[in-house]
């Protein structure tokens, strides 16, 4: 299948998430800026993790406007996949391609760490290699990780199976201290209503080898091969793998 | 008329309810100062804007729309804006 990475001024885990799919999963990427205009013949974009235009104004304020998000917002209401990583989760938040927002984390500081998310709906596009209850182990790193939204949109992401990830402790429970950032729901990862959209706070670009402490992050792009058809590697199914 | 000058003073804060980390945190530093009687305190953004070549209500629709589009995010934040004229 042929990816979309997409490099806005200010992001810094756009090649890691090409090098992850091609060179460890053999697939084809288009390396594209911020400045492109179309998204021909791809069959997911990937919007990466980083500190577009500096995090200004508001985290992906400014990145929403990129000449490249036009493409990426009709890529999304053809039904095309989009998967954007922490600074991306951000940008697609501030776009209206995903419900609620990030804010600054609970604890003010930035952090950087493993966390553990409970995959909660694996019947998703973006999630359909794990299993409902499987717990991954990912790494965080961001300041602004604290999802936020009104209590309708709560009530109807919860209600419609968009939530796709929620932080956990390492058997799976949600508890207070195993939120990272405060996220309401102990939301780490949700999808939009249509179910083609997906943004999440945790990197599985950086945990897609064991050199670098695991290889949970392959599941989800695995899962994305799996719905644009392409036959995929099988993944291990063991609930918790650690370093 | 059309061709005055304005300066537009933008205020977006959070919005009730939003949790906002950094207010809390200057509130308990108050509160540590000697200062008891600070009850929530919130944190929000103050921006300036001048405005050429156009007229009064032009400038108050369009800092509207400019804030609903970038300056503000209404999911997690309330605006507010005055416009003066720069004399």
């Amino acid at each position: 299948m042929r990816w979309g990475v997409i490099t806005f001024p200010g992001s810094n885990d756009d090649a890691q998430t090409a090098w992850v799919l091609e060179h460890l999963l053999g697939e084809s990427v288009v390396r594209l800026w911020h400045k492109d205009t179309t998204l021909d013949d791809l069959d997911c974009v990937v919007l990466p993790g980083g500190f577009s235009y500096g995090d200004y104004l508001r985290c992906g304020a400014m990145g929403r406007f990129s000449p490249i998000m036009r493409a990426v917002g009709e890529f999304a209401a053809a039904g095309r996949l989009v998967l954007g990583i922490c600074n991306g989760f951000q940008i697609l938040c501030e776009a209206g391609l995903l419900p609620g927002a990030l804010i600054r984390n609970r604890g003010l500081s930035f952090l950087c760490q493993r966390v553990r998310v409970r995959v909660e709906n694996a019947e998703s596009a973006f999630t359909n290699r794990c299993r409902h209850g499987d717990v991954l182990d990912l790494p965080i790193k961001h300041g602004e990780g604290c999802y936020v939204a009104d209590e309708t949109t709560l009530q109807a992401v919860e209600a419609g199976r968009q939530v796709l990830l929620r932080y956990t402790d390492t058997e799976g429970r949600v508890t207070p201290g195993a939120n990272p950032n405060g996220s309401l729901g102990a939301i780490a990862g949700i999808r939009n209503a249509r179910g083609n959209v997906f943004g999440m706070m945790p990197h599985p670009e950086h945990a897609c080898e064991r050199l670098v402490g695991g290889e949970d992050g392959r599941k989800i792009f695995l899962s994305i091969m799996a719905a644009a058809g392409v036959t995929a590697e099988p993944v291990s199914s063991k609930v918790v793998s650690g370093p | 008329m059309d061709n005055m000058r304005w300066r537009a003073l933008v205020y977006v804060t959070p919005k009730d309810g939003i949790l906002d980390p950094q207010g809390k945190a200057v509130q308990q530093s108050l509160q540590a100062l000697g200062y008891p009687e600070v009850g929530e305190v919130r944190i929000g953004k103050y921006m300036e804007l001048k405005l050429a070549d156009v007229s009064r209500e032009s400038a108050e629709t369009r800092v509207r729309e400019m804030c609903e589009r970038l300056l503000a995010n209404r999911v997690i934040e309330d605006f507010r804006f005055e416009i003066e004229a720069i004399t």
